[in-house]
């Protein structure tokens, strides 16, 4: 139960920060979806991926900090293999297919987290430069870790925002949303910038994912479980704004948070709720883009 | 479409004779195909004909499961007659006020709304006691199928459990291919070659699509049943969205659109997957099968979008051209 205020305060904040980690992986599964009308279920597998990364690295080097590029570079890597390999041959074709090709991905991606890392939940260490927290009152504190996954979250944001609306890429990426077809006949190679579009949205699922490892701790299914939770930050927010995405998240993560605290039976529940009550309300979402 | 009507008889005969060989886990094994395939046929109805893709039916099919544990009595049979209509209810109930909600939305929003309230189902029965929580239940005794006193079928053997499901089965089957030419059938087709025309025409959508959606889970319902009767134990996986994704792969394999499709894929994905967890065939890593069962799923996407059975199509396509 909540008792005092700063104890509130704790949930709250923990509340914004799981809703600024469902922001980073929700906007990249968005801008797949909105840009290039592809349905990635194996978003969250990618999480899962950088997840377990960041335990092995901090298992076998005690730091992850050196390999975190390495990391970041391989699964961009992978990205860009699995859309040129798979994705793009799906383009044209229904939902129905992506979804299905996803979940194979995400059958494999399990089968090969189990063969090499088994079936048991581990914890990660948190790096020790963040491993300071700040007092609240006498009995409560805040860790600095959580704030920055905060603060880590809001950065990838701000810069997605800026490549997005600022630059030559984000204006060719947008118009490609609105006319294939009429950005390809200006001499623009459409297909090269959603590959690039594809894998980052990946990479920025896996680095979610990294820097979640030490607060929720690497278990198998852990890449399902925030998949869905994705979806309904999606749903609420409207496909492909990036907008909707942040306030939902947001609400999300922190009815998730507070719902645990105060209902824990029915926390499961709680942000479906609120799903099925914007649906009634707007059946598009809160913020969609056309 | 001779030459494949010719193999579906074959292979019907073929399935009703598997009780003669007398080896029980085959029996149990096709048991277990064919109410499965009653799930893919079900779900074919939403997808194949109204082009709504759930994935959420499986909260139906666990819902259903659910439903026949808790109302048998512990250590004693319920009637099959009273408890089959009650669960079939209480799905078409919850099925119409899911349905409500979702049949607002179209095309990916449908997909993942019905996978949000697949998993809201899924999580209240996982993080609750009032099913076991994650544990799940039992379902001691099968229900009985009696009338006034004569038992035509005794559930409890397992080759007469496999007629009753062979018969539902073949129920199901033709229940569905007289709704696919209905009015009714017509109209979903309709609606999903072009919504907007079929509205002009003076069809609204969303009861057409709502009828669908509960009639589907009400079928689906009816496989929950009947796979809670075979295994006698209920979990909240039921009700995962895993399953909902792994009965959409059997209705791709197979062919969607077509309800035969739906009964190939079946048989075709649960085949293979015991091939795949064969211990006898692949030793120690036999219990990775999930990894072989991921690269085909990906491979069938991609070079067989149309199913096992559009082969069998373009065989009689040849067929057609050689007279």
């Amino acid at each position: 139960m909540i008792g005092p205020p700063s104890e509130f305060l704790i949930q709250l904040l923990n509340g914004i920060q799981y809703g600024l980690l469902l922001f980073l992986l929700a906007s990249g599964l968005s801008l797949i979806f909105g840009i290039m009308g592809v349905l990635n279920l194996a978003h969250g597998s990618f999480y899962m991926v950088g997840a377990y990364v960041a335990f092995w690295l901090s298992r076998e080097l005690g730091n992850m900090w050196l390999a975190i590029p390495v990391e970041l570079a391989t699964v961009l890597l992978i990205g860009l293999i699995l859309e040129s390999a798979l994705f793009s041959r799906l383009y044209h074709r229904d939902h129905l297919q992506q979804v299905l090709l996803s979940f194979g991905l995400i059958l494999i991606f399990e089968e090969l987290r189990s063969i090499f890392f088994g079936d048991d939940v581990h914890g990660v260490p948190v790096p020790p430069l963040l491993r300071a927290s700040i007092p609240l009152t006498d009995t409560l504190s805040y860790p600095v870790y959580r704030l920055f996954i905060s603060g880590t979250c809001l950065l990838i944001a701000g810069l997605m925002y800026l490549v997005i609306q600022q630059t030559r890429v984000g204006m060719m990426i947008r118009a490609g949303s609105t006319n294939r077809e009429m950005v390809q006949s200006l001499g623009i190679n459409i297909k090269l910038i959603y590959r690039w579009v594809f894998a980052l949205g990946l990479t920025l699922a896996a680095a979610a994912g990294m820097i979640a490892a030490p607060v929720s701790s690497v278990y198998p299914g852990m890449g399902n479980q925030i998949l869905i939770i994705c979806f309904v930050v999606v749903v609420v927010g409207g496909i492909g704004s990036i907008k909707g995405a942040l306030i939902s998240a947001l609400a999300i993560g922190i009815v998730d948070t507070l719902g645990q605290v105060l209902l824990p039976e029915f926390s499961g529940v709680a942000v479906y709720l609120l799903m099925a009550v914007i649906l009634l309300w707007r059946p598009q979402g809160l913020f969609r883009v056309a | 479409m001779k030459v494949g009507r010719y193999i579906l008889v074959l292979g019907a005969l073929c399935v009703a004779l598997v009780p003669l060989t007398g080896a029980t886990f085959y029996v149990q094994l096709v048991s277990k195909i064919m109410i499965l395939a009653i799930f893919a046929m079900s779900l074919d109805l939403l997808i194949g004909s109204a082009g709504l893709v759930s994935l959420g039916h499986a909260a139906f099919f666990g819902v259903a499961g659910y439903g026949i544990a808790l109302l048998s009595p512990k250590y004693q049979a319920a009637s099959f007659w009273w408890t089959l209509p009650v669960v079939l209810i209480i799905c078409a109930t919850l099925a119409l006020i899911v349905g409500l909600l979702v049949v607002r939305t179209s095309g990916v929003y449908f997909i993942m709304v019905t996978l949000a309230f697949g998993q809201m189902l899924y999580y209240l029965f996982h993080d609750t006691k009032f099913g076991g929580g994650s544990d799940g239940i039992y379902l001691y005794v099968r229900p009985e199928l009696s009338i006034a006193g004569w038992r035509p079928l005794n559930l409890e053997k397992p080759t007469h459990f496999f007629y009753f499901v062979f018969a539902i089965m073949l129920g199901v089957y033709f229940l569905l291919s007289r709704i696919r030419v209905s009015p009714f059938g017509h109209v979903l087709v309709g609606l999903k070659a072009n919504e907007q025309r079929m509205r002009s025409l003076g069809f609204p959508p969303t009861p057409y699509k709502l009828g669908a959606f509960v009639l589907a889970a009400t079928l689906t319902g009816l496989a929950g049943y009947l796979s809670a009767c075979q295994f006698g134990f209920v979990n909240p996986e039921l009700l995962s969205w895993h399953y909902s994704a792994t009965v959409l792969m059997m209705l791709i394999l197979g062919g969607v659109a077509r309800l035969h499709g739906a009964v190939v894929g079946a048989f075709a994905y649960v085949l293979l997957q015991e091939l795949l967890a064969s211990q006898a065939i692949w030793g120690g890593i036999a219990k990775h099968w999930q990894l072989g069962m991921g690269v085909l799923i990906v491979l069938s996407v991609l070079l067989l979008p149309n199913g096992l059975t559009s082969l069998v199509d373009r065989l009689s396509w040849l067929h057609f051209k050689a007279n």
